[in-house]
């Protein structure tokens, strides 16, 4: 079982210390990450949805080490990131990559594609010349791009062109894991389709293992195996796509988040869950659960106590006091 | 009963350095006193275009060619200068997608209501003061006291919407303009400002002229709702109609291309190609390059708006497939 598993967190957070001008704020630090423990499967897709401001894209970034967690660990194949020297990590850096939103601001504008899918390659492999060219046209062929994309600037594309040419650079080095931190959601729906459907193929291709990261729920649950709803910088709830779209979710965030998605077909809408609108301050959580003041469902206990994660049935879990009530 | 607003074979087109852009090609829609109108397309059909041209506020290379613009009878294309001075914000109000890039980050938000409160009525400062308060209210803000002293940063996306929204009714607009109102904001903030705007329509008989991307916004907030392409409404007809029993092949394309649960494990379908730039005009219909039931008439002849049904002036679709010459 456990070389199924790819990566796997201990008990990881990130602060980060807001500062104001020159001196460190007196508002104390915001916890993007508290006490996250995870674990992705070899070739899977983990979902990993909530919103802004609840953690999602720190996570991406301290899985890959390109934040730094406070504390907590990030195990990949068994090694544990943090204990790893600078060249072991550069080797590591192979194997885990990463798509971002936008596009448009991920790519060197003064750079030809194939200068860009190049940089990678050049830094890691010993491609050169020939091989080299050769490499790249097969990464824009692997990805639905025509070979004369290479020669072209990042304006002369669409945002749909510019993220499957992002995605082919993610995918030169033949990683294990991609973090793919929203990347559809700059794009039209039509477009949207379009990558969606790229990077299922090019995981049962590859093999690859996702790291899906998005706020909209509709597309995690199209795209994910498995769930994690996130809550200023907790997990909340760990769901299989199935269970959730059997509509077995329990934690009422998650419930709330599902009812607010607008659907083409609203009549069939299983239930409405109305929350106040004010998010709570990452730098002040609320004491207990820290969807307390949010929720439609909140007890006493709830203001004092923090629930734990906890297992409700096979691969469902969930942070919540009213699975014991 | 009479439209408020009728928008008639608008042409819009802009210079730029590459050549002449047709951003809007013979759109026409109505939006009905007291109606929710959703104009939806993906980026670049037109819809925010079609928008800055009723208030006349496009950007200095963009050009109005041909078209009707009635708002109340009026031709607004035909209105000089400073008569559309009287309209804008007055007769009809627009907010844009990012509230905050609309808001003046260095005034706080008390004053920047109440100095349109005054530019509208010349009413007194106490008289002013109250109406700003009550304009807050009823935008459902919470404090609206401690709100009118803050600055805009202070306020989370959705508040500063509720505020753009409460400076729109300042003036006692009767048609709003929403540019993708809801885009910038999460899904749960999302939901609450769409039941703001079904509530206010309800309360105060606003009409609301509501552009978006997104089919779900649209089925949960809209009376009637128009599908925009390349600059022309492709179908048009009552939201549940469209989205139901949809005719167009574009209108279908969008509705299969959207994620859903039940599609998990199948690969969606996706319309092939690109939205068209807009650098030439496509002759026949506009989405022949993309259609997967082309034929050849739709490579000469455009396809007008006609009913979608037989019988039903309603639902209204732009495609041959439905045109009685054709389909023998």
């Amino acid at each position: 079982m456990s070389d199924q598993i790819l990566i796997e967190t201990r008990r990881l957070s990130k602060y980060f210390h807001p500062r104001q001008g020159l001196f460190p704020s007196k508002r104390g630090a915001v916890r993007a990450l508290e006490d996250v423990n995870l674990t992705i499967y070899r070739q899977e897709t983990l979902g990993v949805v909530g919103e802004s401001g609840c953690g999602k894209t720190t996570l991406g970034r301290v899985l890959l080490n390109l934040a730094r967690p406070t504390s907590g660990q990030v195990i990949f194949e068994g090694q544990d990131l943090s204990a790893l020297d600078h060249n072991a990590l550069r080797r590591l850096r192979r194997e885990m990559q990463i798509v971002f939103q936008n596009p448009y601001s991920s790519f060197d504008p003064r750079f030809s594609m194939f200068r860009s899918l190049a940089e990678p390659l050049l830094t890691h492999t010993d491609l050169r010349g020939e091989a080299l060219e050769q490499r790249a046209r097969e990464l824009a062929r692997q990805v639905g791009m025509p070979e004369d994309a290479l020669s072209r600037y990042p304006h002369e594309f669409s945002g749909g062109q510019l993220q499957r040419m992002a995605i082919a650079r993610a995918l030169a080095l033949n990683p294990k894991f991609i973090v793919l931190d929203e990347p559809t959601s700059a794009l039209d729906v039509s477009v949207q389709a379009q990558i969606l459907n790229l990077l299922r193929n090019l995981q049962r291709r590859f093999k690859l293992t996702y790291l899906f990261i998005s706020h909209d729920l509709s597309v995690i649950q199209y795209i994910s195996d498995r769930i994690a709803v996130m809550y200023l910088g907790k997990v909340v709830e760990l769901i299989t796509a199935p269970s959730l779209v059997e509509g077995q979710a329990q934690h009422p965030y998650t419930r709330a988040l599902l009812s607010a998605i607008p659907e083409v077909h609203p009549e069939e809408k299983r239930e409405r869950i109305a929350m106040p609108s004010k998010a709570p301050d990452a730098a002040r959580p609320p004491s207990g659960c820290s969807f307390h003041p949010r929720c439609p469902f909140a007890m006493d206990i709830c203001a004092q106590v923090e629930p734990p994660l906890e297992q409700i049935s096979a691969g469902h879990w969930s942070a919540c006091h009213l699975i014991h009530s | 009963m009479t439209e408020l607003l009728t928008v008639e074979n608008l042409h819009v087109v802009f210079q730029t350095y590459a050549g002449t852009v047709y951003a809007v090609n013979g759109m026409t829609f109505d939006v009905q006193p007291g109606e929710i109108f959703g104009l939806v397309g993906e980026s670049g059909c037109g819809k925010s275009v079609a928008c800055l041209a009723i208030l006349r506020i496009l950007p200095g290379h963009g050009r109005i060619t041909a078209g009707r613009i009635l708002f109340d009878g009026r031709d607004l294309i035909q209105a000089r200068e400073s008569e559309m001075q009287a309209i804008r914000g007055r007769q009809i109000a627009m907010i844009f997608q990012d509230p905050s890039t609309s808001l003046n980050p260095v005034f706080t938000v008390g004053s920047q209501i109440k100095r349109i409160i005054r530019h509208h009525t010349r009413a007194s400062r106490k008289v002013t003061e109250q109406r700003a308060l009550e304009l807050l209210e009823e935008v459902a803000l919470p404090d609206p006291l401690r709100i009118m002293q803050a600055y805009p940063h202070e306020l989370s996306g959705g508040m500063q919407q509720r505020v753009m929204i409460a400076m729109a009714l300042a003036s006692g607009a009767r048609l709003l303009i929403a540019d993708e109102p809801t885009t910038a904001l999460d899904v749960t903030i999302q939901d609450q400002i769409l039941e703001l705007l079904v509530e206010l329509r309800r309360h105060v008989g606003l009409s609301i002229l509501l552009i978006t991307h997104n089919l779900g916004v649209v089925a949960e907030t809209c009376d009637r709702v128009g599908v925009a392409y390349a600059g022309q409404i492709v179908e048009i007809g009552p939201t549940s109609e469209v989205l139901r029993r949809m005719k167009h092949p574009y209108t279908q394309g969008l509705l299969a291309a959207l994620p859903s649960a039940q599609q998990k494990g199948k690969d969606l379908l996706s319309i092939s190609g690109n939205v068209p730039n807009g650098l030439s005009v496509i002759p026949g219909c506009p989405f022949h390059p993309r259609c997967p039931r082309v034929m050849e008439v739709c490579w000469q002849t455009p396809p007008r708006l006609a009913a979608a049904n037989p019988g039903e002036m309603q639902h209204q679709v732009a495609c041959h497939l439905y045109s009685p010459e054709v389909a023998q």
